[in-house]
């Protein structure tokens, strides 16, 4: 997928099945939580920072997935440093970074299409509850298909109301926006319908659920 | 579930995402960025309804999960549900559904006042009601700390709720959905 | 054999189609008409994504009333705007979206793919995401997607009007060299020259009906008129 986090490499981190990196990650976030020690998550921080070396990402990316939280951090930092303790503080910070850390290494080592086809995968029980799979298939690709276009769209949108000088105005974007993409949404429930969609085949799985219409 | 209504869940998880294109604006002090993001969430709900608003933005946060890097600032995966702020994410759907829910019991007589109060209770309060403990919890601050931090965000939001609440009003007249599936 | 018998057709107060009774067998057949005149609606007809207020369409002898599934499998759809039709993100799963709705087995679906992307010289193209094609080549998938599923008959709804004239050629000729029997629905007069049949509609109604050398000049003349 062109839009991913992906990034390319050949490494153990990217060949290890998604679902074993997700419950290594849910292990992982349980896990700072039980730990009280800041000094306990420091060789923990250390783990990730060998493991993003594994992988072969870049270290510029670790640094543009924690800028942003910087000054939050910061700011937890002080007010516990001030207020409770900074044993504490440390602790909470280091526990931030760790998780997020940990979870985009997951994230730039597994492809979206794979990470999609496991997420659909641990969804399967849910049929049960009524969940149809092609349904939810089909809203996910349909989802990735308009995304690029609505990107499209708002950018026409805006520069036309640049040209009358109200590309400031939300409203004045979104108003069209919505209206153009409900009007889409007709043809394309004609199209899907005109091609036999009638929600009883999955992407891929040959063995269609029984429909539910 | 229609195919009619698959199509109108992926269209507006794709316009949740196409709102991520204005650039976040970072609020001095406290750092958390408000973005037009949360203005998507609000319109699924105000426009779509509680059940296929909320599943449009389960939908979206799915594809951010998945690594698809769609919130604003191009962050995704599954950091950022495990940062400061992923309470306010998982919140995102609960939300939307919370002001769906408010918009169809009001329906027939929706106006300004009524949207912007669908969108007050459902896209402030309940997203609060996720947003802060998680932080709370998370940072080991008390709840009344994180309450009193958050309350810089208020002021953002009930901007947001009144854009909702506008473009609700104007799209339900020009192509009302909702009522096109309770006549349908 | 496409019959349409006393069909009128209304949106709310509006009537769209006016009694239209008519028996179409040929092979190529072009429908012209201005804006609002239901050429639209008469093309949805066909493959019953319109079932009509009253009066019946059977394709074959089915009766979309009753069997529009099996009436989609025979008559394909390609609309006006590719963007709207085509559905998934890449081209190879968009020309197999509707070979795996009739529950085909996976190397049936492969072989059928390979084929199309082949014959209309798609195959480059396979794992492009159908955002970043042009304007032709999207119509020209669009068509491919429909076609792969082997329909008998093939509607199109205006299927050049947003196209560039090296586009329209493009699409005129790809049209010229189909098996299916066709109904095109067309502002494109020049389109239709080679066409069996031409029905000019107006005001819900065929108000013109022959070769295109007598309808063709009959709905300029009827256009000049209205002005």
């Amino acid at each position: 997928m062109s839009f991913g986090l992906y990034i390319e490499r050949q490494s153990p981190l990217h060949r290890l099945a998604p679902s074993v990196k997700l419950a290594a990650l849910l292990a992982a976030g349980i896990g700072v939580f039980l730990v009280r020690d800041p000094l306990w998550l420091l060789p923990v921080l250390g783990m990730v920072g060998a493991l993003w070396a594994v992988a072969q990402i870049p270290m510029r990316q670790a640094w543009r997935q924690l800028r942003p939280l910087a000054v939050l951090m910061l700011l937890f930092l002080l007010v516990h440093g001030w207020l409770t303790s900074w044993t504490l503080g440390f602790l909470v910070v280091l526990r931030f970074a760790i998780l997020v850390l940990a979870a985009f290494l997951v994230t730039t080592t597994t492809r979206l299409s794979e990470m999609i086809e496991t997420l659909e995968r641990a969804m399967a029980p849910l049929t049960r509850f009524g969940v149809n799979p092609a349904k939810v298939s089909l809203a996910l690709s349909l989802a990735l298909r308009f995304i690029p276009l609505l990107y499209d769209r708002v950018r026409e949108i805006r520069e036309a109301q640049r040209a009358r000088g109200r590309e400031r105005s939300i409203v004045s974007i979104a108003v069209p926006l919505l209206v153009r993409t409900l009007r889409m949404a007709n043809d394309l429930t004609e199209a899907l319908e005109a091609r036999g969609f009638d929600g009883t085949v999955t992407a891929d799985a040959p063995k269609p659920p029984k429909p539910r219409r | 579930m229609s195919t009619r209504d698959i199509v109108h869940i992926a269209l507006f998880a794709a316009i949740v995402a196409a709102l991520g294109v204005f650039p976040p604006i970072i609020l001095p002090l406290v750092g958390v960025p408000i973005t037009a993001q949360s203005l998507g969430v609000m319109l699924a709900g105000s426009v779509l309804g509680a059940r296929r608003g909320g599943l449009a933005v389960l939908l979206f946060l799915a594809l951010v999960a998945a690594g698809a890097p769609l919130l604003a600032g191009g962050r995704g995966g599954f950091g950022v549900f495990l940062g400061p702020s992923g309470g306010f994410l998982i919140g995102w759907p609960v939300a939307a559904f919370a002001i769906g829910w408010l918009v169809e019991r009001t329906w027939q007589r929706l106006d300004l006042g009524r949207a912007f109060l669908a969108n007050v209770l459902g896209g402030i309060l309940v997203m609060y009601a996720f947003g802060v403990p998680w932080i709370a919890v998370a940072a080991e601050i008390p709840l009344a700390t994180a309450f009193t931090g958050a309350l810089g965000f208020v002021p953002g939001d009930l901007v947001k709720a009144g854009i909702a609440a506008v473009v609700a009003v104007t799209v339900k007249r020009a192509y009302p959905i909702i009522e096109a599936k309770t006549s349908a | 054999m496409i019959e349409i018998l006393n069909v009128s057709h209304r949106f709310g107060d509006r009537l769209v189609l006016d009694n239209i009774t008519l028996t179409l067998g040929e092979k190529r057949i072009g429908v012209v008409g201005g804006n609002g005149s239901g050429k639209s609606t008469f093309a949805r007809l066909l493959n019953a994504l319109v079932v009509p207020s009253q009066g019946r369409v059977l394709i074959d002898g089915l009766d979309t009333r009753r069997e529009a599934k099996a009436i989609r499998r025979k008559v394909g759809f390609v609309f006006q705007d590719p963007d709207a039709q085509i559905v998934m993100p890449l081209v190879e799963e968009d020309i197999a979206f509707g070979l795996k709705n009739l529950k085909l087995p996976k190397p049936v679906i492969a072989g059928k793919v390979n084929e199309v992307l082949d014959r209309y010289r798609l195959t480059h193209l396979r794992h492009q995401h159908t955002h970043t094609l042009s304007g032709g080549e999207k119509q020209l998938l669009a068509l491919s997607s429909v076609l792969v599923m082997q329909p008998e008959y093939i509607v199109l709804d205006e299927p050049t009007t947003l196209l560039d004239l090296r586009n329209k050629r493009m699409m005129q000729k790809v049209l010229a060299g189909l098996d299916q029997r066709a109904v095109v629905i067309s502002h494109d007069l020049d389109m239709l020259d080679g066409f069996d049949r031409v029905l000019v509609m107006h005001e819900g109604r065929i108000v013109a009906d022959g070769p295109p050398k007598a309808a063709v000049p009959a709905y300029v003349r009827m256009m000049d008129g209205l002005e």
